[in-house]
């Protein structure tokens, strides 16, 4: 009796060390994974990239290109929004930090390096069935602080606005406000000026379904990832959305998507940034966007 | 008498009308969902890659298993070691009233508030940033009471004959319990970690702010990794591709279908077993 | 011999008692997971977001109707609102369709019946909630927005969701306490000639009234924590909502939104959130308790 209780016992006990060893090994084996160059001459290494939506799938698309070249480098993209972004790379809790505004200057950090990767319109949407083709910079300041309600004062169909915004924090929304001056100065605090009742879109995608889904909406997204089979792109100042028209500095509502790095990043992080800013990478940049160089 | 019995006719009509309810609006759900996720549900969806052009489910479907695994192997023994413990254990008192104070509790906090705390503490303050073990580690407390519960009611159905019996012929109480009372308690068990299970796989705000939105194939535990349903969420917010927004919460609700059959199916093996004894 | 007989045998039984204490000890240690864990979440949640009460003040925070976190107001009044409506809305409705169907299921449908009405229950209950966003984002948004204007995400949107949400918990709690009231309530009711249905309203619902109750509250519980369907359904306006068919956010929705996002001052807010929806369900769970308790006595 005695005996097979003691075996039993030690069984548990063994079983519980497994479970606790198998812990350790796997955790181990993640902090030693970029260490161990154990075959070829490829580099390794794991590149932790953190921050805006609107980056995050150019950076994706980058990554898988990059992949094929340097298979053993292991690449995490987490879309969180640029705030965190540049949070993030400020105290080194990732590799690069993926932002898709300019930094504040608060937020400036002489260790940290700034890349211009692309440059990308916000365009401003609007539902298919929308009239309105054209909006002047007033008119849109105007829709997005609450002053003009009705697309009937537009010389659309009588309905009443819907405005679609990003959450705070957003890089895009960041940008599209102070593009359009729709913010005020008090003090030291800047305070955004968007209507009240808003609807509050999580990401560029959330945004596009929304204005999709409604007659009377209006939103603003990042320009590379517009689908004109679901919106509809409107003109500002006459100016249509086009990439051409970015590059000539025509179109007013665009900034720059910007990779964050520490001011020597290791190995394996400075052979993809060089990578994207290559001529291949600037290439998969000009699918959607608007490469740099 | 008559103005009664239309009354209870009426009464009785609303009732039917409720269940109807009830039933129609589940059946509305799953109907529409797996209509249209149906036909998109091949098995290049289910088992490729997501990457470039490749929409596959496949290293969802490993994260989803990976985080249930992890999160079973730290829960279950502790759950089933805090159950054991209070049916065999413990007496009518103080303690015993705390720790069922702290399950009910446990039981009640909303998961976005097991999330906010994951990523404080696991994320944030163990420094295991977005990783499967975060993920793990937050679901595995979300799922002790369901387990310590579930276990503790299988055992307290274990009748006391066999307590005594065993004691009665020497065994120490370790051996009861370890002989006697587990392996009866197995079904029980069992269904305690199914339902546990059920509700990992349907988790999304505990593990989309643990565990991260990673679409590769995991291959550590402190790799961040995407669940099913943390997909479907991306898929509805992004709002890019129904269809397999639409096809992935067929898989979802295809899951959870197995996973209740399989729990009818181990209850009814205790009701025979008990009925049988 | 006899002497060594015995020896070997305190011997044993030393050793027995040594294991036994032993595994006693890691059980009570298992047993005490569930408190050490709520003690340190709580002490986490309550640690990172009361100081913001301190630094914004308490009633700039629960009483403020902005939230404009980056530029300073952290408001979460209009949230507060939008949860309780939300929940107090899905939970009256959700409380008469749960509470006729459990009557339902334990009194009046055919036991051929029950037995398909009861998995759908608990396929229901098992549904995950992101799937049940999907579904009111994709269904409920556009008819909403097609018959009653308003663009469709709205408090009405969020709160048929969560009636959908919450039935399952309500129906299952309600039936077991219905089947709880010992079966003389019920005959001696019939036999004193009263109808079924009288002997359901007058007799057997008043005598599980307690598990009944905390079931709705439970309902409560789920309804004011639920995240992932309410965020893609109510359009996340941090504005105190005036009718149904408002745009609102809820507390849930708030943190999940901005957490990713969120840095400094404006993380502490929304742990502050956070803090308020922990009090809002601590006090529902005493009342579950205390509720359970009383029907525990009850029976």
């Amino acid at each position: 009796m005695k005996k097979n209780y003691r075996t039993r016992a030690t069984l548990v006990v063994l079983a519980l060390c497994l479970v606790a060893v198998s812990f350790l090994t796997a955790c181990g084996n993640a902090a030693s994974d970029g260490q161990n160059a154990a075959e070829g001459t490829g580099l390794e290494g794991k590149i932790s990239v953190i921050g805006s939506t609107s980056v995050q799938p150019l950076a994706q698309m980058l990554a898988d290109e990059f992949n094929i070249k340097e298979p053993k480098v292991r690449i995490d993209i987490q879309g969180v929004g640029s705030t965190a972004g540049i949070k993030a790379i400020n105290d080194s809790s990732c590799d690069i930090g993926m932002s898709s505004r300019e930094l504040k200057e608060q937020e400036k950090n002489s260790k940290v390096q700034e890349h211009v990767i692309a440059l990308d319109g916000i365009a401003i949407i609007v539902h298919p069935n929308n009239d309105v083709q054209n909006l002047s910079e007033e008119d849109i300041f105007k829709i997005f602080s609450g002053q003009i309600t009705n697309w009937q004062e537009l010389g659309g169909n009588d309905g009443e606005i819907i405005v679609v915004s990003r959450e705070a924090g957003s890089g895009t929304r960041g940008a599209f406000e102070e593009l359009l001056n729709l913010q005020k100065k008090e003090g030291d605090k800047t305070i955004s000026l968007l209507i009240a009742n808003a609807l509050i879109a999580e990401g560029n995608g959330a945004v596009l379904a929304n204005v999709a889904g409604k007659e009377n909406a209006i939103g603003y997204m990042s320009l590379g990832m517009v689908d004109q089979t679901k919106v509809k792109k409107v003109a500002v100042n006459g100016v249509e959305a086009t990439e051409q028209n970015i590059k000539d500095k025509k179109y007013s509502i665009a900034r720059p998507l910007l990779m964050l790095t520490q001011a020597e990043p290791n190995q394996a992080t400075k052979a993809y940034l060089d990578f994207i800013l290559s001529a291949e990478g600037q290439k998969i940049v000009a699918e959607d966007y608007i490469p740099v160089n | 008498m008559k103005k009664l019995r239309t009354k209870d006719a009426a009464i009785t009509v609303v009732i039917w009308l409720c269940a109807l309810l009830t039933v129609s609006g589940l059946l509305w759900l799953v109907i529409y969902i797996v209509a249209n996720g149906l036909s998109h549900i091949n098995l290049e969806f289910l088992l490729s890659e997501y990457k470039g052009d490749k929409h596959g489910i496949l290293p969802m479907i490993l994260s989803t298993c990976y985080i249930v695994l992890l999160s079973l192997a730290i829960s279950a023994p502790i759950g089933i070691g805090a159950a054991i413990y209070l049916v065999e254990f413990t007496k009518p008192g103080r303690l015993l009233q705390i720790i069922r104070f702290a399950t009910e509790t446990l039981a009640g906090i909303p998961s976005i508030i097991y999330g906010l705390f994951g990523f404080i503490f696991f994320v944030n303050v163990l420094k295991f940033n977005f990783s499967l073990l975060s993920g793990a580690l937050t679901l595995s407390i979300m799922v002790l009471p369901v387990i310590i519960r579930t276990t503790e009611e299988t055992l307290k159905a274990v009748p006391l004959s066999y307590r005594e019996g065993s004691l009665a012929l020497g065994a120490t109480k370790i051996q009861t319990i370890w002989k006697i009372i587990l392996p009866s308690a197995i079904p029980g068990i069992l269904t305690a970690v199914i339902l546990s299970v059920g509700r990992i796989v349907g988790e999304t705000a505990a593990v989309y702010l643990t565990a991260g939105m990673v679409t590769r194939f995991a291959t550590s535990v402190m790799d961040s990794g995407r669940t099913l349903a943390v997909h479907l969420y991306m898929l509805a917010k992004e709002g890019l591709s129904f269809e397999q927004a639409f096809a992935t919460a067929t898989v979802l609700i295809v899951t959870v279908a197995l996973i209740n059959l399989l729990m009818t199916k181990t209850v009814g093996k205790i009701k025979k077993t008990m009925n049988s004894r | 011999m006899l002497n060594k007989h015995c020896k070997s045998r305190i011997k044993k039984l030393r050793l027995n008692r040594f294991w036994e204490y032993i595994a006693e000890r890691t059980l009570l240690l298992c047993a005490s997971a569930a408190i050490v864990s709520v003690l340190i979440i709580s002490v986490y949640i309550f640690y990172s977001g009361l100081p913001i009460f301190g630094k914004a003040g308490f009633r700039e925070i629960v009483f403020g109707t902005e939230w404009k976190p980056l530029e300073g107001q952290f408001g979460i009044l209009p949230m507060i609102i939008a949860s309780i409506i939300t929940t107090l809305g899905a939970v009256a409705l959700a409380a008469f369709i749960g509470l006729m169907t459990a009557v339902f299921l334990a009194e009046i449908a055919p036991a051929g019946l029950a037995k398909i009405v009861r998995p759908a229950v608990e396929l229901l209950a098992g549904i995950p909630s992101v799937v049940y966003g999907f579904f009111s984002l994709i269904v409920l948004v556009p008819l909403i927005d097609k018959y009653l204007g308003g663009g469709g995400n709205s408090l009405l949107a969020a709160v048929i969701i969560l009636i959908m949400m919450v039935l399952p918990t309500i129906i299952n709690i309600a039936e077991s306490s219905l089947r709880a009231v010992p079966s003389e309530y019920k005959e001696g009711s019939l036999a004193l000639g009263a109808s079924q249905i009288q002997t359901i309203f007058k007799v057997q619902i008043p005598a599980a009234k307690s598990g009944i109750i905390a079931g709705i509250v439970l309902g409560m519980g789920r309804a004011i924590g639920e995240t992932m369907a309410v965020i893609l359904v109510i359009g996340n306006t941090p504005q105190i909502p005036t009718s149904l068919l408002d745009r609102a956010r809820t507390l849930t929705s708030n943190i999940a939104l901005e957490m990713s996002y969120a840095e400094g001052l404006h993380q502490e807010a929304l742990f502050a959130t956070g803090v308020v929806l922990f009090i809002f369900i601590m006090l529902l769970n005493i009342a579950v308790t205390f509720l359970f308790r009383k029907a525990g006595e009850g029976s």
